[in-house]
């Protein structure tokens, strides 16, 4: 479903109204997860990626049917983006059997091998090999598919990743690299982790393409996916992308934000991506009051029906604790 | 030196105690070893301006400054090696990994340097350094946070594994750890951080090699370190209700294990149930079980009770996590099974 970017204008609006619906849809999906979280319906660590949303919906945008996507533990946006259900995210965080990972993985493994959406990695730049892997093996069988990677500006620390990017380059793979840089790896300013924080300067030192893009503006960001992914379509080699983002949101929820004050947050808040496209779209007559309100009506629908059918869904059998530690053969 | 406790502690009448929780007994620690010897410095990710992901070392960088309590990159295998170098230079570094989980990508830097480099350059190299991480279930972070790997750590010769359990412990240990002049891995349960005890104001160093009974009983030997040591008094309580007096040995040591006082409880209880947060195959109960058998075989009634995670990565739902680990009941079970 690959997007012209270059559409008449009516067919632009209709186009930039689904991309603020699905950022809204993301939005309101994770801030009752912060609601559920504070109720004890949901446990573990939980990552929301509030003010980022324009990342995932922008990359997402441009993608087709097979590709590839992986992710990291801070990945609901780009599950739903993804086209994954609220249904089946929220249950695997209610831990039931109706979730997408029966309710094994929580909210950092959300799989769904149907979309390639291959999860859900809480081992920061753990996913990374992986999707090297999957776009090598696309690669051997001529598959003219694109594997996205999206991991933050702290793994761009590890080994792993600069193993990877390497990989991609020397082999020429399908990868694009999809950078969320929200300036911290939990409470580390990035400028107190990388000696170069130029991401896409260093990055395009591995002799790829590699250029930032302001990741607070979807429209942006699918443009620049979608330069991305043509290329790497037309056999050009892997891409990077620095996605220039900030989380609103504390790192999980048990981060007391110690690390950065409040007139930071607040200066980024100016840039919310939801708020600028709305801004925009109805500055431009694209949207009016109502059918803003009413999309907000939809989504909380949604997201209600998704809640109510997580608090109404079984649980695994405990008898079941040890399937899928090895594959299930039909007998 | 304070003694090590063996269940009740005498808390010296002139000093008084203090109230006090896992956490900040290992805060205390590393505050003390921090003020004491200049040679050591704390590194790990979010140690410094964080707080420590655990809150373990709040507020030792405004104490100490950047240079000593020094926060890191996202780069375990870099920063844990540089720890190695570090020690070899001199100094006596406390690197932190914030997970066992997050070791494995430094495995190979303590497995292929810090355990090897005393023994491969013929006793030349001394890495005299001490690595921290959380390790353990409970908590619903799923099966790439949940692990309990130290027993593959205490199949590595070269390197020394304790697992404090309690307080006194988490404050003792450390400096222990540092004055030893190989590298040694301290293992953190995540579920004992918030756990309170009573210290004497002066308590201090203790012995990490020995294992401690932490509860005298007759008729039965549970074996235990770390988190489970609380599910092992735990059951020991329920077996009590039903006149079984269990004995209950806190390993502390994991690497190397206290053979003696393993051996000599056993001979008293002739029973033994081993419990371990990790997997049975090839686990560390599976050592323990081993090494009872060998030394204590004419004196037991019976095999060895193993009670252990099941074989499964940690799920995360609540119900599936918990089915996963050993629970109370089932060490109760164990335990009146031997018994007979
Ligand atoms: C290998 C590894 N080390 C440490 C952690 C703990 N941890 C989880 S997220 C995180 C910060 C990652 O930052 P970044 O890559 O920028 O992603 P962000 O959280 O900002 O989206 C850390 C240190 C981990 N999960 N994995
Ligand atoms: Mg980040």
């Amino acid at each position: 479903m690959t997007q012209t970017l270059d559409r008449e204008p009516a067919a632009d609006v209709r186009h930039r109204l689904d991309l603020l619906r699905e950022m809204v849809r993301i939005r309101l999906f994770e801030e009752r997860c912060v609601e559920l979280y504070s109720a004890a319906k949901i446990r573990g660590f939980l990552h929301v990626a509030i003010g980022e949303e324009a990342v995932a919906v922008g990359v997402n945008a441009v993608l087709d049917e097979g590709d590839a996507v992986v992710s990291t533990y801070r990945e609901h946006g780009h599950a739903i983006a993804r086209g994954m259900s609220m249904d089946s995210v929220m249950a695997e965080m209610y831990g039931k059997a109706t979730g997408c990972s029966r309710g094994r993985g929580g909210s950092m493994h959300l799989f769904d091998v149907g979309r390639r959406f291959y999860g859900g990695n809480a081992i920061v730049a753990g996913g990374l090999p992986l999707a090297i892997g999957l776009a090598l093996a696309d690669k051997m069988r001529m598959r003219p598919t694109v594997t996205v990677c999206f991991f933050g500006d702290g793994a761009f620390a590890e080994g792993e990743f600069h193993e990877c990017v390497n990989l991609a380059a020397l082999w020429r793979l399908p990868v694009l690299f999809a950078c969320e840089n929200n300036l911290y790896a939990m409470g580390t300013a990035i400028a107190r982790a990388q000696a170069e924080t130029d991401l896409a300067l260093r990055a395009a030192s591995y002799g790829i393409a590699a250029w930032p893009v302001d990741g607070m503006d979807v429209v942006a960001v699918e443009e620049a996916a979608d330069r991305a992914v043509d290329r790497i379509r037309a056999g050009g080699g892997p891409c990077f992308l620095e996605l220039r983002t900030y989380r609103f949101r504390a790192h999980s929820m048990y981060d007391p934000e110690r690390y950065r004050d409040k007139a930071e947050v607040a200066r980024w808040r100016e840039r919310d991506p939801i708020d600028l496209l709305t801004h925009q779209l109805t500055a431009e007559g694209g949207l009016s009051a109502e059918a803003r309100d009413a999309m907000a009506a939809e989504v909380t629908a949604e997201v209600d029906r998704a809640v109510a059918a997580a608090e109404a869904a079984p649980l695994e059998p405990a008898e079941d604790l040890e399937r899928f530690v090895y594959t299930e053969t039909e007998a | 030196m304070t003694t090590l406790s063996t269940g009740a502690t005498p808390v010296p009448a002139a000093t008084g105690t203090v109230e006090t929780t896992y956490r900040e007994a290992l805060r205390e620690a590393l505050r003390e070893a921090l003020r004491e010897d200049d040679r050591v410095f704390l590194m790990g990710e979010d140690v410094g301006m964080y707080g420590g992901c655990f809150a373990v070392s709040l507020g030792l960088l405004e104490e100490f400054g950047p240079e000593r309590v020094r926060d890191t990159p996202l780069s375990e295998s870099g920063f844990v090696g540089a720890g190695i170098g570090a020690a070899l230079a001199g100094l006596r570094p406390v690197v932190e990994i914030m997970t066992v989980n997050f070791s494995l990508l430094a495995l190979d830097q303590i497995l292929n340097n810090a355990a090897t480099l005393s023994h491969m350059s013929g006793g030349q190299l001394h890495v005299p350094l001490v690595i921290r991480m959380t390790t353990g279930a409970g908590r619903q972070l799923a099966a790439q946070h949940s692990h309990s790997l130290e027993g593959w750590y205490a199949h590595i010769p070269g390197i020394k594994v304790i697992a404090p359990a309690t307080v006194e412990d988490a404050r003792g240990m450390l400096w222990t750890a540092l004055e030893d002049p190989d590298p040694v891995l301290l293992f953190e349960h995540g579920t004992l951080y918030t756990m309170t005890g009573t210290l004497p104001r002066d308590a201090g160093h203790v012995d990490i090699t020995r294992a401690a009974v932490r509860r005298e009983g007759r008729d039965v030997t549970l074996v235990s370190y770390g988190g489970t040591l609380h599910k092992a008094l735990a059951a020991a309580d329920v077996l009590a209700g039903s006149g079984v007096a269990a004995e209950v040995l806190d390993l502390r040591s994991l690497r190397p294990l206290d053979d003696a006082t393993i051996a000599a409880s056993v001979r008293k209880t002739h029973r033994a149930v081993v419990v371990d947060e990790g997997w049975r195959s090839g686990g560390l109960s599976a050592e323990v079980s081993a090494r009872i058998t060998e030394q204590c075989f004419y004196d037991l009634d019976g095999p060895v009770e193993r009670v252990c995670s099941a074989e499964v990565p940690i799920p995360y739902a609540q119900h599936l996590e918990q089915a996963a680990l050993p629970q109370v009941d089932q060490v109760v079970a164990a335990a009146r099974r031997v018994v007979g």
